[in-house]
């Protein structure tokens, strides 16, 4: 999810969470009304503002949590050691909490969210105070429980961590998802295309120009538009056989900086 | 282990490693070893004591010094109970620590319950040594035991058990501070109310008595001291002048029970307000 601050993410996440009630509504978590145990044994999190009790040592907030999920002995001597070695704390054994950085702090806490090999992982701004190594460690880890098979909720207002970690998006403001769009390659939605050629057809650059104006001058790139990355060859054969000479045909993915913007600031600008 | 057990134990497991719990055994041991030592230099008389009325008067004062030591023991047990479980949820909840347990496979009444039973654990030990160490020096030094002490123990537990309860009722939704200002204030209450009962019984005015009485229902742990105080002191021992240790008026077996279902239904309430806020 993605939206400005105070948009509704951490409390959308809260709702379902269990942390807050619904004035109205439900929530259902994995198919499961959200209240259910048997979903919540499913989940994990990571809060927005985590704090943990800061006089455990790490492996010992891991067991805690394991055991509220649980977890034998067993099964938590075997992957609290794996998980502490997964976010890079390994060395750190007994130290307290109260003694972690930020970043290390923010480490255990993903440690945490991952010790019941959740189903659906929720994140909350999970990078934020991170460093650059951090941050790559994040997005490593949310791949690898893509790969497990596991969903992750990522709630952000990095833009560029949704857009390399992330299938697909809403965006929030108000409490109200404005839109949602799926990130994935070759997914539908519209591709811009920017177009350097002599003689343009005007049919062409009407059926397909990005905004309204009038036929660019000879030479002078234009921004043309299809529905889907699958109409490009299309368009570029349209153009050819009308007589265009093509100098450049570049597409344009628009980056979800524009996207965001477009959206937000569109709903905010309605607003005013 | 279920999660009442491992949420009692983490809260063990919080007042050792925060300090509270060497914290409390020192403020103990000091306790008792300046009883003891009082107690040492008050029972060695320089004079024989050779008359009845010399020896009867030394028995009532070995009487007064031991219930002073329980009414300080009792003091200490009931600071306690509210300052330490005052931050026990409110601190949890203003750090956001909470988040992560509460969306865990466990009825919030769980994590309430974990806390309170762990506090209930270390005040109930931390009671015993106390009130065990003054009936000790008392017995050692002077060969006098208080009557009836287990049933006056139990009259201090349910009034430490029941501030305990009402600190962590106020907890669920006030922050630390306002919650310490809050039970502390009617802690001073009950105890108010039961001075101005005492009173009203001594110079007989029947007001003062109904507004002291009116107090012990809001608050009735001042009225299980003063319940506690008239089970363990001999029947001769009835005066020792206006105090916090005169029993002038006590409180009936009715305010006993009176205080046992304040204690249910503040945990019942409290279990309710935690089971319904939001985090």
């Amino acid at each position: 999810m993605l939206g400005p601050n105070g948009a509704g993410k951490s409390t959308t996440l809260k709702l379902l969470l269990g942390l807050a009630r619904p004035t109205a509504g439900n929530a259902r978590l994995l198919g499961l009304p959200a209240t259910e145990f048997a979903a919540r044994r499913r989940i994990g999190f990571l809060p927005e503002h985590f704090h943990f009790h800061d006089w455990l040592s790490g492996p010992e907030l891991l067991r805690l949590h394991g055991r509220l999920f649980g977890l034998s002995g067993d099964v938590l001597r075997r992957r609290i050691p794996a998980l502490l070695a997964r976010v890079g704390l390994d060395r750190h054994g007994a130290k307290p909490l109260r003694q972690y950085s930020k970043g290390m702090q923010q480490r255990i806490g993903l440690a945490q969210a991952l010790i019941n090999e959740p189903d659906l992982v929720f994140l909350d701004e999970p990078t934020s105070g991170l460093d650059p190594l951090g941050r790559l460690l994040v997005r490593d880890i949310i791949a690898e429980q893509r790969a497990r098979g596991a969903a992750v909720f990522l709630n952000s207002h990095l833009l560029g961590e949704v857009e390399v970690s992330c299938d697909r998006v809403a965006f929030l403001r108000d409490g109200c998802v404005l839109a949602t769009r799926d990130l994935r390659a070759g997914a539908t939605c519209a591709v811009r295309v920017r177009v350097r050629a002599r003689r343009l057809p005007p049919a062409v650059w009407q059926r397909h120009q990005a905004a309204a104006g009038p036929l660019p001058l000879e030479g002078a790139p234009a921004l043309l538009q299809v529905a889907c990355e699958a109409e490009l060859p299309a368009l570029l054969r349209a153009l050819i056989e009308a007589g265009a000479e093509v100098f450049e045909f570049t597409p344009e993915a628009q980056s979800l900086e524009e996207l965001f913007l477009n959206i937000i600031g569109r709903a905010a600008g309605g607003e005013g | 282990m279920g999660p009442l057990s491992i949420l009692i134990m983490a809260t063990v497991r919080e007042a050792v490693r925060r300090k509270l719990v060497i914290l409390a055994l020192l403020v103990g041991a000091a306790f008792l070893g300046l009883y003891a030592l009082a107690f040492h230099l008050g029972s060695t008389d320089p004079h024989p004591l050779t008359t009845a009325t010399q020896r009867l008067m030394h028995r009532q004062d070995e009487v007064v010094f031991t219930a002073l030591g329980t009414y300080a023991a009792n003091f200490l047990t009931a600071l306690l109970a509210i300052l330490a479980s005052m931050d026990a949820l409110s601190g949890d909840v203003a750090s956001g620590a909470i988040q992560t347990l509460a969306c865990k496979p466990i009825p919030r009444r769980t994590i309430f319950l974990g806390k309170w039973l762990g506090f209930l654990l270390l005040l109930t030990l931390f009671q015993a040594i106390l009130l065990g160490g003054v009936f000790t020096v008392a017995a050692s030094f002077a060969g006098f035991l208080p009557p009836h002490p287990l049933h006056g123990a139990a009259l201090l537990w349910l009034e430490m058990a029941l501030l305990l309860t009402v600190t962590m009722l106020w907890g669920t939704r006030l922050s630390t501070l306002a919650n310490g200002v809050l039970s502390l204030g009617l802690f001073g209450l009950a105890f108010l109310g039961g001075f101005i009962e005492q009173i009203g019984t001594l110079t007989q005015h029947p007001r003062a008595v109904t507004v002291g009485i009116v107090a012990s229902l809001i608050m009735p742990s001042e009225a299980l001291w003063r319940r506690a105080s008239f089970v363990m002191q001999p029947p001769l021992a009835s005066l020792f002048g206006l105090g916090p240790l005169t029993n002038t008026s006590v409180p009936s077996p009715l305010m006993v029970a009176y205080a046992a279902l304040y204690l249910l239904l503040a945990l019942a309430f409290a279990l309710r307000l935690f089971s319904t806020r939001d985090l």
